[in-house]
């Protein structure tokens, strides 16, 4: 039987992190995948944070996890509130259209 | 936790607390007060006076003898004492800058105020966080409002692009900043800055730590605009709002350049071999997009924004000593560039045409001709910016670069030196243009605040004396902290 451990954990939140930064960076369609690519590395982070603190024995790590949840929630609102500020004036929420200022 | 402890703690976060009730008291007026333009300019004066209270109110502290709050995780040391003086200041002096062009522009609302309140409170977390988590809350409270700030011209597509950028990529390194505070907790046991001190001390080849090092130190590079983290610095410079921009330039880089030096020195100082390598890389990168970057600019935002990639770039010189000399030279050099930064921003906010606020670099020509006060004052700012001998700027490098040889680093201070002399070519350029130019017309008289503001910046810009001031007080500062 596999014991699951600390390395598991880690391993897990470091491949969601890798595939936020990816979402960030490779996706070339859509902003609102950007900010779930955002979501996801904040709640990878939050998977270490949780396995940290299961692993010490200390509660600090449950802590923070729950002032990021609270951030993440506040972000989200203020990313999709300047989204939607972005597609009145564009009309359109592609990546490629953020193009204005360039150099 | 004893009612007497908890009132113990609360006194050292006085500054803080007046700001957090003034913002919410600020809000209910806000609210309640009939007529837009009339609310817009009522909290415009109040928000002002409550940033100069709170900087009185702080260098009041400044007296007292400081300490830790809340189990450690808030720290009240000269250092953070100086940094919120200056952000308080740095703030009140923004809002000051941003009501005429407000107003001008139509974007008059009181929410604006607001967000700079509860940024510089954020601000004020930052610089004196002793905690992960505290430095967490306190970077996310100041991001949270720049965001909104920089998308503050919602119906412009520039403003609104502006802050969508900003905002993907300032999460995207709070990410990169959290993924390595998670790491270090794990490594090191504890989120407290003690603790991870100890740690470090034990275990500094411990690769858990360093790879959450490398993190934290990316994610706060993002806000100091410090390259290879730099891209969305020009684009927001020209695309929000001039005072926004203003704002960005000043008071949240000295206080993410403060928590940068904190958190490199206090936690991470027993790790300085490991660290000095990437804020060494950091200050080249830095200093090489920022000059040549900013050469081939034709709008003046973005040309400050290159700039301020630069300046970061030789703060990081500095830094890069890891010696409490290198830390003063860090403080001493970001405060001048406050006050050159300030005053630069206040000349760009006074070019104003009968036909609307200009901002390519060729709409200066002319200014000596019309408004020989602000072509004076620009070209002194220029000058100390660029850091020419014997305006303060000069000092600024001269002490910064002092440090780092001190610390051994000879050839990081011969490139410094080197595209610290390509840069001069942009300053002059616009120097160029404000006294040879064609006139092309003529400019309104500049906005009472901005022109006070201004010629301030720029008598400072000039007077020698002020150095031995701010060099008395950035000694003092940073005595607490760093060996």
């Amino acid at each position: 039987m596999l014991e699951i451990g600390l390395g598991h954990y880690l391993a897990l939140a470091a491949i969601l992190f890798t595939i936020g930064v990816f979402g960030i960076f490779v996706n070339r369609k859509n902003v609102i995948i950007l900010l779930m690519s955002i979501e996801l590395i904040l709640l990878s982070v939050n998977i270490n944070m949780v396995a940290f603190s299961a692993h010490l024995g200390d509660l600090t790590g449950q802590v923070f996890a729950m002032f990021i949840l609270t951030v993440a929630a506040a972000e989200a609102a203020v990313g999709l509130a300047i989204l939607v500020v972005f597609f009145r004036n564009r009309g359109d929420i592609a990546v490629d259209d953020v193009n204005l200022m360039k150099g | 936790m004893t009612v007497s402890t908890l009132l113990a703690d609360l006194q050292l976060l006085t500054p803080e607390l007046v700001l957090a009730v003034g913002a919410m008291a600020l809000l209910l007026i806000g609210v309640y007060t009939k007529g837009e333009a009339k609310a817009a300019q009522r909290i415009m004066t109040l928000a002002t006076a409550l940033l100069v209270v709170t900087a009185g109110l702080s260098v009041w502290m400044a007296q007292g003898p400081g300490g830790t709050a809340f189990h450690g995780a808030f720290v009240l040391d000269s250092f953070a004492m100086y940094a919120k003086t200056v952000v308080y200041l740095a703030g009140a002096v923004a809002l000051v800058l941003a009501g005429q062009y407000l107003r001008a522009e139509q974007l008059a609302r009181f929410e604006y105020p607001v967000l700079v309140t509860l940024a510089v409170l954020g601000m004020s977390f930052m610089v004196s966080a002793n905690d992960l988590i505290t430095l967490y809350l306190g970077l996310e409270l100041q991001s949270l409002a720049l965001y909104v700030l920089a998308a503050f011209n919602r119906d412009s597509l520039r403003a609104s692009e502006a802050g969508l950028k900003y905002f993907v990529l300032g999460a995207l390194s709070s990410g990169l900043l959290l993924y390595g505070a998670s790491l270090v907790y794990g490594f090191s046991g504890s989120t407290s800055f003690d603790a991870i001190a100890v740690a470090a001390a034990e275990g500094s080849q411990n690769l858990g730590l360093v790879f959450g090092l490398v993190f934290v130190v990316a994610g706060l590079a993002f806000k100091i605009s410090a390259a290879p983290f730099h891209m969305w610095t020009p684009d927001v410079y020209e695309g929000a709002p001039t005072p926004v921009a203003a704002f960005f330039a000043t008071a949240p880089k000295l206080a993410a350049m403060v928590l940068l030096a904190r958190v490199l020195m206090e936690p991470f100082g027993p790790m300085t071999e490991q660290w000095q390598q990437i804020t060494m890389v950091m200050a080249v990168l830095s200093m090489a997009f920022g000059s040549f970057g900013a050469l081939m600019q034709s709008n003046i935002k973005r040309l400050m924004g290159y700039s301020s990639i630069g300046n970061m770039g030789y703060v990081l010189v500095g830094l890069s000593a890891g010696t409490a000399l290198g830390l003063w030279s860090v403080l001493f050099y970001m405060t001048l560039y406050v006050i050159g930064v300030a005053g630069a921003f206040a000349v760009i906010l006074s070019m104003r045409r009968s036909e609307g606020m200009v901002e390519r670099i060729e709409d200066l020509a002319g200014l000596s001709q019309t408004r020989p006060a602000l072509a004076w004052s620009m070209t002194a700012l220029m000058f100390s910016i660029g850091g020419m001998p014997f305006m303060i700027g000069f000092f600024g490098k001269l002490f910064v670069f002092y440090a780092a040889v001190q610390a051994g680093l000879i050839w990081l201070v011969i490139l410094a030196v080197i595209f610290s002399t390509i840069s001069i070519a942009y300053y002059l350029r616009v120097i160029k243009v404000i006294w040879f130019d064609e006139p092309s017309g003529d400019f309104l008289p500049a906005p009472t605040g901005a022109a006070i503001i201004s010629r301030i910046a720029a008598l400072i810009a000039v007077s020698m004396p002020v150095v031995g001031i701010i060099i008395a007080l950035v000694v003092n500062a940073g005595a607490g902290i760093g060996g």
